[in-house]
């Protein structure tokens, strides 16, 4: 019997981090920069958090810890790193004007290098006794949630047994969209990425925005890493558990055909998927679960091509997506 | 009147050497960066760093062997994706195209072994490998060409569902029954592993040798080559010259995903004996470095699967020396492209700065 109850509050969780990933990886693109390198961001976020939260861990004892600060240190670690990398993006692909494609290659060897290095090292970098990383005290308050949303029975259970970041993740996703079609920055970061070449002409600083968005956008998709390993990994670190869950984020910008609001739903959507085959019942016949993992690639490439059919002008890329601009090259 | 500090502007073609001392000079400066980061979190001196790392590769003749196999996998991807990028088409689906054509080769070795004779088994494994991986490539330029659907993202996508489809066999002919893996196929009858000459390694540096050179002459002396060049440097002079475009990229891109297959045969055949989701290991992407880092040159692209292979192997001597994590040659490798993908633009450009006292009008 397919268990609905205990299915959508698990798809929405495992559709926050692509939801933020989402958001990140679409504002970066309508700068037009194709931050290929996302799933590195999210790999730094998630392990800059991880130390900030052990560091702390190791420093107090968890009945004295501070709720502000044990929320507030891997905040600002995971903002900071994926900050940092988003930095190292727009240095080399908008001032040294490298390209997009390998500089996010590189990024994303070295981010998810980066984040199982210190996973699995970190313990003896820093001379510690524990065997593995467990941020149980840590993940009590990022997957705290309301208090009254265990007697809501099922409208508590599906809408608000999440912890926090879940809520700002949908947020942050609300605020994009507006802030990309009902303001003038969103216009004007909209005509940047559509063509930069106009949009530098009629005085709007290509550098500045395209900077602005590639590095909030990591920063956002950062966040979708430390929910992943404090909320949704119950605070333990695994290398390699966040798989290519930042791959699947970049789909899923194609799946919302650039649209941050649709990827709110899609997230969810996404997320169901990606746990389908644990809800469908298959027998001893393991192996076609591996064909339903299948699913949100398979229908990731339809979505693209049936855009790409259409030409439906509303559901385009932006239109210099990936291709670099030099404003000495007119 | 205010004058910015300096303006940027493209250079002219620099002499070569010009170009590879900036190069050289990068890379230098990684090095140090990289020693410096291993200090930090080893403790060594580094001078020890340096040292290690090329023990990695050169401390035993196995070492030395293991390192040229790597190299030359890692070059039959490069070499696979490099024609389509000379069109500026971005197949970063590598990995996907080694995976299945990897597979193709083990259905075989596991469907018709001890059926046919080894050499038959060889050859079809060999064409399967190249079919498979052909079609895997050719499905994303098929709609680049027609309808000019993103190939970056279709082709990305296809790895995973190559990677799925590689799970989903590693289920159906799994070996012991209940590991959910394939294991080493055809352990004692060896029927489908690829020949020995000399040693274990010496078959795939030889097919890959060939390939260099097969590949960079088919790009510089062949008139395929002459017209994905043409393609690359722009579609509307390639139509306007009566070069039918839609045909240069699926048939370049066939080549490409061929050329992967190819990659995956030598890992399944030759290499592993098996096949796992891991088998590609993120060669399709390091690929794509070192396609670029070697400007597309096949030549040049000994040199940076050297230098990527080089480092990486020189990375894991340090973090099983130091009981790091093998991730460390990750990091390593990511600092160095860093630094040179920033050098090309010392390469490309040049920063005139604002000359003192130089008076307008004069």
């Amino acid at each position: 019997m397919f268990d609905i109850l205990s299915f959508l509050p698990r798809a929405v969780m495992q559709g926050i981090p692509l939801l933020l990933g989402s958001t990140g990886e679409t504002l970066t693109e309508k700068s037009g920069n194709l931050n290929l390198g996302i799933p590195g961001v999210m790999y730094v976020g998630a392990i800059c958090g991880v130390i900030g939260s052990f560091l702390y861990e190791q420093k107090v004892p968890a009945d004295q810890m501070n709720a502000v600060l044990a929320v507030g240190i891997p905040m600002v670690c995971c903002l900071v790193g994926s900050l940092l990398m988003g930095l190292l993006y727009c240095f080399l692909t908008v001032t040294l004007r490298a390209n997009q494609n390998v500089t996010g290659l590189a990024l994303t060897t070295f981010g998810v290098g980066f984040g199982n290095f210190f996973g699995g090292s970190i313990i003896k970098l820093v001379d510690s006794e524990v065997p593995s990383i467990v941020l149980s005290a840590t993940n009590r308050y990022f997957s705290a949630s309301l208090p009254f949303a265990s007697k809501l029975g099922v409208v508590g259970k599906v809408l608000f047994s999440y912890g926090f970041l879940a809520y700002i993740a949908v947020i942050i996703a609300i605020i994009a969209s507006y802030v990309l079609n009902r303001t003038r920055t969103g216009l004007h970061l909209r005509a940047v990425g559509e063509n930069p070449q106009t949009a530098d002409a009629a005085g709007i600083n290509v550098v500045k925005y395209k900077y602005m968005a590639t590095c909030l956008g990591s920063m956002i998709a950062g966040l979708g890493g430390l929910y992943y390993v404090m909320d949704y990994a119950a605070g333990i670190w695994s290398n390699n558990a966040f798989g290519d869950r930042g791959w699947l984020a970049i789909a899923l910008v194609i799946f919302t055909v650039w649209k941050p609001s649709w990827g709110i739903l899609s997230s969810f959507l996404f997320g169901g998927l990606y746990i389908l085959h644990q809800y469908i019942p298959s027998g001893m016949n393991l192996a076609v679960k591996e064909l339903y993992k299948m699913i949100p690639y398979v229908v990731t490439i339809i979505v693209l091509i049936i855009t790409s059919m259409r030409n439906k002008r509303e559901s385009q890329p932006p239109a210099s997506l990936g291709l670099p601009y030099f404003r000495e090259e007119r | 009147m205010h004058e910015p500090l300096f303006h940027i502007s493209k250079r002219g073609a620099l002499p070569w050497y010009r170009a590879w001392l900036i190069r050289g000079l990068a890379l230098l400066a990684a090095l140090v960066l990289c020693a410096v980061v291993t200090t930090l979190l080893t403790g060594i001196n580094p001078l020890q760093v340096y040292v290690t790392i090329f023990k990695g590769s050169f401390a035993s003749s196995r070492r030395f062997w293991d390192m040229l196999q790597r190299l030359s996998i890692l070059l039959c991807v490069s070499l696979a994706v490099t024609p389509a990028f000379r069109m500026r088409f971005w197949n970063i689906g590598g990995e996907g195209q080694v995976l299945v054509g990897g597979l193709a080769s083990a259905a075989c070795m596991i469907l018709l072994g001890g059926k046919v004779p080894d050499a038959g088994l060889i050859a079809l494994m060999t064409v399967s490998a190249m079919v498979a991986g052909a079609i895997w490539g050719g499905i994303p330029a098929v709609f680049k060409a027609r309808w000019g659907t993103n190939e970056t993202l279709f082709t990305l996508m296809m790895n995973y569902v190559a990677i799925q489809l590689v799970r989903y066999f590693s289920v159906v002919w799994e070996s012991p029954k209940g590991s959910g893996s394939i294991g080493v196929i055809n352990p004692s009858t060896h029927w489908g592993w690829l020949p020995e000459i000399g040693n274990a390694y010496f078959l795939k540096v030889l097919v890959v040798a060939l390939l260099t050179i097969g590949v960079y002459i088919y790009l510089n002396y062949s008139k395929h080559g002459y017209e994905i060049a043409v393609v690359g440097e722009s579609e509307r002079t390639a139509r306007y010259v009566g070069i039918k475009v839609e045909k240069v990229i699926i048939r370049t891109m066939l080549l490409s995903g061929a050329l992967c297959g190819i990659a995956g045969l030598l890992l399944v055949g030759g290499t592993d004996h098996t096949i796992t989701d891991t088998t590609a290991g993120g060669r399709g992407f390091t690929a794509v470095m070192v396609s670029w880092l070697a400007k597309f040159n096949p030549v040049w692209m000994i040199l940076t699967s050297f230098l990527l292979v080089f480092l990486g192997k020189g990375a894991e001597q340090i973090s099983s020396q130091f009981q790091l994590n093998q991730s460390f040659s990750d990091i390593l490798t990511g600092i160095i492209l860093f630094f040179i993908i920033g050098s090309e633009f010392f390469i490309n450009y040049q920063i005139n700065f604002r000359k003192s006292g130089d008076k307008e009008g004069k």
